[in-house]
């Protein structure tokens, strides 16, 4: 449980929704969120790490058991990278729709940790009051990975078709040439454009912020005593088995999203 | 719901990842698959054309087998036929042989009986001129009666 004294669940949720913040200049904007920022980075490095150990030295012969399982994972993504994109796919794009598996699926999955044993471990062994677990449950990670996709996006159709032409597709599509249409075209495109990254990252926010909640809130049953920490247990075992879903789900439809945007900008319409 | 610069350095970290993957993870385990899955190929058209040269390879030796058994009942043929040649050359040279021996038996007892006959011949004129001369020794002198006695001794040979 929560040190905080005075415990009630607004100040319950609100503890497990600061971000642990550092500071780097003056204003709002020059803060980092440590917690986000360290998870990320520890699950990125471990798990492209562990990958990266097993690929060098992958072998051509029968493979072992771990290498086995990661070609298992490349050929799944492989496959779904195939259906959607028709380019030269190993240049760029599929990699891309591993790391974003692999990343957002582990980021994602720090959701199953138990929210109220990890804050206990973060306070008393890492000595770090307020610490967020879950990467992908802080709007600054989706964005900046949905973004970053936004501008691999722009920068494709712009290599892909050119300035001229991104330019040309930018006020004729999908309505058509005539001049009268421009405006119309450039807003459509303009709304395309938007609302892309948009509804890329709170998708994923929204599913693993949400997901946090509803561990809180099933966390606290047990401040009604015994029996509802019991109803509790069971019913926060039954929303993380649901979540397991959800963990997946969310880490395919993120890098789905990405292959298909990152399609779409390489091809004409 | 607050953005800040965490933002920022997450695209960062999202686009170093991004780069190590495409760098040093894609195509090393591409390259392992892409072998495999050569080699699997080769593999699988090394077995396909050993089972056809099996195959051929039967069917010629089906069709050796075949030769060797028309040839050997060819020989066997030829065989019996030459024996059965051969026996009846055999046949028929003895039965020349054969006959010629007879014909010259028969030739040697004709000589025979003629030699005989002759010898007989001279025996009984012989004889006979023996019996002449006793009867005409007492009546005929034999220097008178010697024309006669030549010309019947002529007669008689």
């Amino acid at each position: 449980m929560s040190s905080e004294t005075g415990l009630s669940p607004t100040s319950y949720i609100q503890h497990h929704l600061t971000n642990h913040t550092t500071s780097i200049g003056d204003g709002s904007f020059w803060v980092l969120h440590t917690d986000t920022l360290v998870m990320s980075l520890l699950l990125g490095v471990v798990s492209l790490g562990l990958i990266w150990l097993v690929v060098r030295k992958a072998t051509s012969g029968v493979p072992g058991k771990t290498q086995a399982f990661v070609e298992l994972l490349m050929e799944f993504i492989d496959d779904q990278v195939k259906t959607t994109f028709h380019g030269n796919r190993h240049v760029f794009v599929a990699p891309v729709a591993l790391t974003i598996f692999v990343w957002v699926f582990l980021l994602n999955a720090m959701d199953f940790l138990p929210i109220d044993i990890m804050a206990w471990i973060y306070e008393h062994v890492f000595g770090l009051h307020n610490w967020r677990g879950v990467p992908t449950a802080d709007v600054n990670t989706t964005f900046a990975l949905a973004l970053s996709i936004w501008i691999l996006t722009i920068y494709f159709s712009i290599k892909v078709k050119g300035l001229g032409g991104w330019i040309v597709e930018l006020v004729c599509s999908p309505f058509g040439k005539n001049p009268l249409l421009w405006p119309l075209n450039l807003l459509f495109n303009m709304i395309e454009y938007i609302s892309k990254p948009l509804s890329h990252s709170l998708r994923l926010f929204g599913n693993m912020y949400a997901g946090e909640i509803i561990f809180m809130l099933l966390g606290m049953w047990a401040s009604t005593g015994v029996a509802g920490t019991f109803f509790g247990a069971v019913l926060g075992a039954g929303w993380a088995i649901f979540h397991i879903l959800i963990v997946i789900l969310q880490a395919f439809i993120f890098m789905m999203l990405s292959v298909v945007y990152l399609s779409m900008a390489h091809e004409s319409h | 719901m607050n953005i800040n610069f965490t933002l920022v350095s997450q695209a960062i970290a999202f686009s170093i990842f991004i780069w190590f993957t495409v760098k040093f993870v894609w195509p090393y385990l591409l390259r392992a698959i892409e072998e495999r899955q050569q080699k699997i190929a080769d593999g699988l058209a090394a077995g396909e054309r050993g089972r056809k040269e099996l195959e051929l390879a039967s069917q010629r030796s089906s069709e050796v087998l075949k030769e060797a058994k028309q040839r050997a009942s060819e020989v066997v043929i030829q065989a019996e036929k030459r024996a059965s040649d051969i026996i009846e050359e055999a046949k028929q040279s003895a039965r020349v042989e054969g006959e010629k021996i007879i014909a010259g038996a028969k030739a040697e007892i004709q000589h025979e009986i003629f030699s005989a006959r002759e010898s007989l011949r001279q025996q009984v004129a012989g004889l006979a001129v023996q019996g002449a001369s006793k009867i005409l020794h007492r009546e005929v002198n034999a220097k008178v009666h010697a024309d006669l006695l030549a010309s019947i001794e002529a007669e008689l040979k």
